[in-house]
């Protein structure tokens, strides 16, 4: 298992939970409030399924030891406020 | 896999208000993605692709991505990009047209465009259902669907188009589906590539309009019921009994020279002529 990071846009997030219902590993799934969470990031294989098949764009996965784009950073920290 | 995300927000047009406009489970931002990667992959500068689209849920897609755009009248992509591609031969022309706009009321210029093989690519959503309009039942609704002007179940049959572009004479015809994205984007790159009149068709659930009178609990259902339903060309062929199910892949590659390459031979013929004639 990698450590890959797992970045959600939740403004962009419209909760269709295509993500969550075909993640293999079950690394997503969808929140109380309807949008895309990670709940188990250390399971993420790195599969490519999610990011392309977001039709909204608003997920992010950084494979393990690529550098984390300086953009998602304030989005990420923005994910864990209610 | 980051960098995915990182070269679509680049084409994308950032005065524009996102999310994209699309319904909550739509497949269309899928196939925008795959439009974006697909040009990306063949490293074509933004100022040389033009993107023309016409009514519908599928015409919003030009308002969002960062090439020339151009949105016309209902059904009449095809005829704008055919002019442009005959005036300036160089550019990549895309028209992106939903199943309505291409099959039902621009049907004749979708027919008379592969007729005439001009070097356009078509890039025809197809989600079965006249989406933004209200959820009347287009050309493409398959027998037997409820729509909100077939209560009781569409009495026509559909057009396969596959089968009505080939007959009309398309260098190339593909079929992809939005689960299956990365089919769809190595269909997108060959047909951006080849000469002549290409299309793809991109199956795509509407879940607002289509899924909900159709037995779709979700718009996830929808996603699994093209996993399930949709098989690659091959090993549909191979099938005793089809039932049911979508071949996807590539079903038609002719190596035809485009009505702009024709016509630009033809005016190099006539001015040789006139010079050997001087």
């Amino acid at each position: 298992m990698g450590r890959n990071r797992v970045v959600i846009y939740p403004d962009w997030c419209k909760g269709c939970g295509i993500c969550a219902a075909f993640c293999p590993k079950k690394v997503l799934a969808v929140g109380l409030d309807g949008k895309a969470r990670v709940v188990n990031e250390e399971a993420c294989v790195n599969c490519g399924f999610c990011e392309p098949h977001c039709p909204d764009f608003a997920i992010v996965v950084i494979p393990e030891g690529e550098p984390v784009p300086p953009e998602s950073a304030p989005l990420d920290s923005k994910e864990e406020t209610p | 896999m980051a960098e995915i995300t990182q070269l679509i927000h680049h084409y994308l047009r950032h005065n524009k208000k996102f999310p994209l406009v699309f319904c909550p489970g739509c497949g269309h931002g899928i196939v925008l993605g795959s439009l974006v990667r697909s040009v990306h992959a063949l490293g074509l500068a933004k100022d040389n692709v033009v993107i023309v689209a016409g009514i519908g849920c599928s015409g919003r897609i030009a308002a969002y991505v960062d090439f020339n755009t151009v949105h016309t009248t209902h059904g009449r992509a095809l005829t704008v990009a055919t002019g442009i591609k005959m005036a300036n031969p160089k550019l990549t022309v895309i028209a992106v047209m939903g199943d309505g706009d291409a099959f039902s009321i621009g049907g004749n210029h979708l027919i008379h465009a592969a007729r005439r093989n001009i070097g356009v690519t078509a890039l025809v959503l197809n989600n079965f259902i006249y989406g933004m309009t209200g959820g009347q039942c287009s050309s493409t609704t398959p027998e037997g669907a409820y729509s909100h002007t077939s209560p009781m179940g569409q009495l026509e049959s559909a057009f396969d188009i596959v089968e009505l572009t080939r007959a009309a004479g398309a260098a190339g015809v593909s079929r992809g589906t939005v689960f299956h994205v990365k089919e769809l984007d190595a269909l997108l790159t060959d047909a951006l590539t080849r000469p002549g009149f290409n299309l793809v068709e991109a199956l795509t659930p509407c879940f607002t309009q289509y899924g909900r009178g159709n037995g779709f609990k979700s718009a996830v259902e929808m996603f699994r019921w093209l996993k399930n339903s949709c098989l690659p060309l091959e090993r549909y062929a191979k099938l005793e009994d089809p039932g049911g199910k979508i071949p996807i892949g590539s079903f038609v590659r002719r190596d035809v020279p485009g009505l702009e390459t024709r016509y630009a031979a033809m005016c190099q013929g006539l001015r040789a002529k006139k010079g050997g004639a001087a």
